[in-house]
């Protein structure tokens, strides 16, 4: 299989940071809000350059939603820059109403997401993100892999006209994506060919899935890896390609299995081409207290996860 | 100079649009709607610079407004037909299916005059502070409205909003506050006192105005004063005295007509005191 070079670790906040960024000179109607936590979302270098377009809103995310709606009249882009947590479950019903309900053009870009937030503990680390997001009307869910994924991302998402919700996180993770890529807002990215079980992931477990991929190929088990980075909408075309060719599937994702990428994978094969699917991610729990890769394999979420998910969906083939 | 008859003339075609679009569908919210229903003519059809002809979302040059407690809605609509925004037979429409005249004020159908969704509480404050920076910005000098409830400010959202725009001197934005002490349990004194209002915008950093929400001539001055008022560092806030159900007798002073519809024989009642001047839709 072809093999990834990690180019060096990086986090996928970082590459928020560097997007939105190069977003300020090229386009001045971006403007970015952020609720106390500059430094954390990689926002500083924006605010340095555009003072007069970053603003500082305190600790109060609900405002913050409800101010990023309102200066989209008269043409602003705003994005809004907090954790997961903070931009989606504390301030569900002011994006429903102010935004997604609203059709504004607001984008909301959350860091910290997931187990792989750390230290921080279970209060942090919102795992139900994805699917109070992707339940909203209109709105685009996105959860890009690497910082090279992710400045992409930040980009391509100022010219889509409508509400996005952008996933990324802490940790300094493999940056293996090229960095002149071309993000396509619901088209998914095959990374690796295979005829025996197609492994979609997405945010952080891509890397992971991709290590998974090379340990089944050493038993013989050739995986077709893609990376999910659109959740909503979903790459249903790319999916079911795969899926009729190898006939099972594996969802990997650093989120609760309830309502996450794993069930729009599910629904879509229900629908239209039912095959043996397993999920990876977590199953019905709050995190904890620890190192990013300690949790993830505590909760489910690592290499050997993948793996022995990929083998139990081959058996039930 | 205002002519006040005139404004109060519309006003009274505005309450009989609203008590016959409430018992045509025997839903919606009559009280809070009769209430200000001399504040949004004073708005729309004296204080504001606005262009129903030519209506878009950005409304660049243009004032801007906001319903923050959007179960108000009938008010707002018939305000806005009768201000050119869409005709006044659509009104007949209110809360039926497939009407643009959703039961809460929404963009979702593409209704001209409707900037933002509201109907959950507390979030039209943030709205109107985003609207109001991107005016800045773009160095549009027009300002904007907003309109909140007064059970509405137990919502901690606008506080949040009350910080922000006093702390980054948002001094373009013209906040009211719908003052009649109802809410759906009851007096708002009784449900949740909120005690010193005055002195607690004050704290926030805006400047304070009080006014007689039902006297059109003491309403238009105020709202006039306002205006004179931007652009002085402070954001504005008009705590704006009315009864609920003003102008139908038997759905003042209380706040039983909160969101209940008047029956065929209340209908008849609420329109013999109010003139038909400028014909029903």
């Amino acid at each position: 299989m072809e093999t990834f070079e990690n180019t060096g670790n990086k986090d996928t906040r970082s590459g928020f940071g560097a997007g939105l960024l190069e977003l300020g000179r090229e386009n001045e109607n971006v403007v970015a809000l952020c609720a106390d936590l500059t430094g954390s979302l990689k926002m500083n270098a924006f605010e340095d350059e555009f003072p007069d377009r970053f603003f500082q809103i305190g600790i109060a995310e609900a405002n913050m939603m409800g101010i990023a709606a309102g200066m989209t009249i008269g043409g602003k882009i705003p994005f809004t820059g907090t954790f997961a947590n903070f931009s989606t479950g504390r301030v569900y019903d002011q994006i429903r109403q102010s935004i997604a309900y609203s059709g504004k053009n607001v984008k909301i870009c959350a860091s910290h997401a997931g187990l792989t937030l750390g230290e921080d503990g279970a209060t942090h680390q919102i795992l139900e993100d994805i699917g109070l997001m992707k339940m909203l009307p209109g709105m685009v869910v996105i959860n890009p892999c690497d910082y090279n994924q992710t400045k992409a991302a930040t980009k391509a998402i100022a010219s889509y006209e409508g509400p996005v919700y952008l996933r990324f996180g802490r940790p300094s993770v493999p940056n293996f994506t090229p960095v002149d890529q071309k993000f396509e807002i619901g088209k998914a990215v095959e990374l690796s060919q295979g005829r025996d079980v197609t492994i979609l992931a997405t945010g952080h477990l891509v890397w992971k899935a991709l290590e998974a991929a090379a340990i089944l190929a050493e038993k013989g088990i050739e995986a077709e890896v893609i990376n999910i980075h659109t959740i909503k909408p979903l790459d249903n075309e790319a999916i079911l390609k795969s899926v009729k060719k190898t006939k099972c599937v594996v969802s990997a994702e650093e989120h609760q299995m309830n309502g996450g990428l794993g069930d729009s994978v599910a629904q879509l094969l229900a629908r239209n081409y039912p095959v043996p699917q397993e999920y990876v991610g977590v199953n019905d729990s709050f995190g904890e207290s620890g190192k990013p890769h300690e949790l993830l394999d505590k909760y489910g979420c690592g290499t050997k996860d993948i793996v022995e998910s990929a083998e139990r969906a081959i058996q039930r083939k | 100079m205002a002519d006040v008859a005139q404004l109060k003339r519309v006003a009274s075609q505005t309450r009989r649009d609203i008590v016959r679009m409430v018992h045509a569908q025997q839903s919606g919210h009559p009280g809070g709607s009769l209430g200000c229903a001399d504040f949004f003519v004073a708005l729309y059809h004296e204080i504001m610079v606005h262009d129903p002809n030519n209506w878009n979302m950005d409304g660049v040059n243009e004032d801007l407004f906001f319903l923050s407690n959007g179960h108000i809605s009938p008010v707002w609509y018939s305000t806005l037909a009768r201000s050119g925004y869409f005709d006044v037979k659509e009104l007949a429409t209110f809360r039926k299916i497939d009407s643009r005249l959703q039961g809460h004020p929404t963009t979702h159908e593409g209704l001209p005059g409707i900037r933002i969704a509201s109907g959950s509480l507390g979030q039209g404050l943030s709205a109107a502070i985003g609207a109001a920076q991107t005016k800045k910005m773009n160095k549009d000098t027009k300002n904007v409205f907003v309109l909140m409830g007064d059970g509405e400010l137990q919502e901690g959202q606008v506080w949040e909003a009350a910080i922000y725009a006093g702390s980054k001197k948002v001094d373009n934005l013209i906040a009211t506050v719908d003052c009649n002490n109802r809410q759906i349990d009851g007096d708002v004194e009784e449900v949740m006192s909120l005690g010193n209002l005055r002195a607690k915008w004050e704290a926030f950093g805006w400047n304070v105005m009080e006014t007689n929400g039902n006297d059109m001539d003491q309403l238009v001055g105020t709202l006039k004063e306002a205006q004179s008022k931007t652009g002085k560092v402070s954001p504005i806030v008009i705590l704006m005295k009315t009864e609920m159900g003003q102008g139908v007798d038997f759905m003042m002073g209380s706040h039983k007509w909160h969101g209940i519809a008047p029956n065929d024989e209340q209908l008849a009642q609420a329109l013999n005191q109010l003139e038909e001047t400028m014909g029903d839709y």
